[in-house]
């Protein structure tokens, strides 16, 4: 089993996001990188895959020079090895051109399975992992919270439905997964991991020395911070005084208490 | 304009989120077409100011395989369809970045807005967990889902539209994804849509140690306890006390939440709420934008103070 899984790097869930003074992209000072949630989950869903059904776990993103750690980071864990797409034009993307970006790549390898995390929680677009399918004329399913392998030639894989539904699909292989967080318990690296790390393969594809027909169709008018339409009471002070006014809110306001 | 909504058929009735997007293009367009999978829904339609409804027919259309579907809405596309509008559901999200790329068109996917000036179409998607929002032109034609609750489906237009059924040819599909019957795990589980009054849990607790503060301030309140996704993944509570896209819908007297920062997940189930009450430390946590009462701080001081002060009266 041949089994490549999609990796972003993202600033932390926490991060403060600032716009740029006047220009329509996010300022990077102060951020933490990290690699986005749900794809860790895709990771380890590979990684224990691999250690049930034998084969390789290659780890591909697409960014620019930083992302390589996430990489790293994930075959500290035990992947195999890399592949780099850098973004060396440092410009933006919207995601139909970066799944023909990727596309372009991963075409080469033929891969059995191809996994990634659900969303990025940057950007979040929720689409690469069918995208790609599409273009790799693979099955796919979205949003899955258990995989079962009962053949070489296909995947069972429970999808998660709105309010509570789940749904099991069955996909010939070749298939694109998208995964849902919660699916398993990602591992951490070890320090043997990021030992062994250091003497596994990254294989850099330079965005500019490839062919990918990129043709930009959207144009970002403005970038913003919402803009609040609801009216926001502000309660301050000490926790003693924070506690006392909403103990007043929770009792004369709302009545519920 | 020209546009094309996709209209989303379930369990024996139109999907709402569908109407929802139909009323937002009827908002914008006189020339709005419906297209549905499901005579049923057809017959509905019909009852809507449209230029016409679409009924496409074919017995692998009767059960949802985004192999089928694509395949079905490629046939129909015309580059005269400037944009073609979808709910942001789950469906949505598994099938329609496939006819995005089989168009070779953009699809911009869970839009909090849609409009149209001078025939120019211009959406609005969040990103950065809701932090931002992106305010995009599309230069060509484009695929757009809108998120629930953006349009009012109290505004749509009634009329007398005609149903055009067409046959659709789907024998070259291939069979590489067969579905089964869908399925609730837990039977019996918490039901916390009826709940007057929840006390949700973030992962701003920081650690499992601290849930009992979270369920000591639900006891004294007499609330339902809720949560958001990654409580969940961490084992931490159970899934049947999930709010949000992929667990319950909920809309009580108060949601008081703990450490919530309210993604746009999260906040598709609680925005409904009568009164919500936030504290989280990240002053920029979207939750606030949606708050009627924000409290920047740290829950494991305020909280505490809180259940003393509402024991001692």
């Amino acid at each position: 089993m041949k089994i490549c899984v999609l990796v972003k790097q993202v600033p932390d869930k926490d991060s403060d996001i600032k716009v740029e003074n006047n220009e329509n992209k996010i300022s990077n000072q102060n951020l933490n990188f990290i690699t986005n949630d749900s794809d860790n989950y895709a990771v380890e869903e590979a990684l224990l895959l691999k250690e049930n059904h034998g084969g390789e776990v290659v780890i591909c993103t697409f960014g620019e020079e930083s992302a390589t750690q996430v990489i790293k980071d994930s075959l500290s864990k035990g992947a195999d090895r890399g592949i780099f797409i850098h973004n060396d034009l440092n410009k933006e993307f919207d995601i139909l051109n970066i799944s023909k970006i990727i596309k372009n790549v991963l075409e080469k390898e033929n891969f059995d399975l191809i996994l990634s995390g659900l969303q990025s929680d940057d950007i979040g677009n929720g689409q690469l992992g069918v995208l790609l399918a599409e273009h790799l004329n693979m099955s796919h399913g979205s949003l899955v919270m258990e995989t079962k392998m009962d053949s070489t030639e296909k995947i069972k894989v429970k999808r998660e439905l709105e309010n509570g539904w789940f749904q099991w699909a069955t996909l010939d292989l070749p298939a694109s997964i998208t995964i849902q967080s919660g699916i398993n318990k990602p591992r951490y690296a070890s320090l043997r991991g990021i030992m062994m790390m250091k003497r596994k393969t990254i294989d850099t594809v330079k965005l500019t020395e490839l062919n990918a027909a990129i043709d930009e169709q959207l144009t970002l008018k403005e970038l913003y911070a919402p803009i609040k339409s609801k009216k926001t009471e502000k309660i301050n002070g000490s926790s003693q005084e924070i506690a006392d006014r909403i103990f007043t809110i929770l009792k004369e306001d709302l009545m519920l208490l | 304009m020209k546009l094309l909504v996709f209209i989303q058929f379930e369990d024996g009735k139109i999907n709402r989120m569908s109407l929802e997007a139909l009323a937002c293009a009827q908002k914008y367009s006189t020339s709005v077409t419906a297209v549905t999978f499901y005579e049923k829904a057809a017959n509905e339609l019909k009852n809507y100011e449209l230029e016409e409804v679409l009924l496409l027919k074919n017995n692998n259309l009767n059960t949802y395989n985004p192999l089928f579907y694509t395949e079905a809405m490629h046939t129909i596309y015309k580059e005269d369809y400037k944009a073609l509008l979808f709910a942001h559901t789950y469906e949505t999200r598994d099938w329609v970045p496939r006819l995005s790329a089989r168009l070779n068109v953009p699809f911009l996917s869970d839009c909090i807005d849609f409009k149209v000036t001078n025939e120019l179409a211009e959406v609005t998607r969040q990103t950065y967990q809701g932090k931002l929002n992106n305010n995009l032109v599309p230069k060509t034609n484009f695929l757009c889902s809108i998120q629930s609750g953006c349009f009012k489906i109290d505004t749509l237009k009634n009329g007398t539209s005609v149903i055009n059924s067409r046959d659709i040819d789907l024998n070259n599909v291939p069979n590489t994804i067969s579905t089964e019957e869908k399925f609730k795990d837990q039977k019996g589980g918490v039901d916390l849509t009826a709940a007057e009054l929840i006390v949700s849990v973030g992962r701003g607790i920081g650690k499992e140690e601290n849930i009992p503060i979270a369920q000591e301030l639900k006891e004294v309140l007499n609330a339902e306890l809720g949560s958001s996704r990654p409580i969940v993944d961490y084992g931490w509570l159970p899934h049947d006390r999930q709010i949000g896209s992929s667990g319950q819908v909920v809309s009580p007297k108060l949601y008081f939440s703990l450490g919530v920062s309210g993604a746009i997940q999260h906040q598709v189930g609680m925005k409904g709420s009568d009164n919500i009450m936030a504290i989280n430390k990240d002053e920029n946590a979207p939750i606030f934008e949606i708050a009627d009462y924000a409290i920047v701080g740290d829950l494991l001081e305020i909280v505490p103070a809180l259940i003393k002060k509402i024991k001692e009266n």
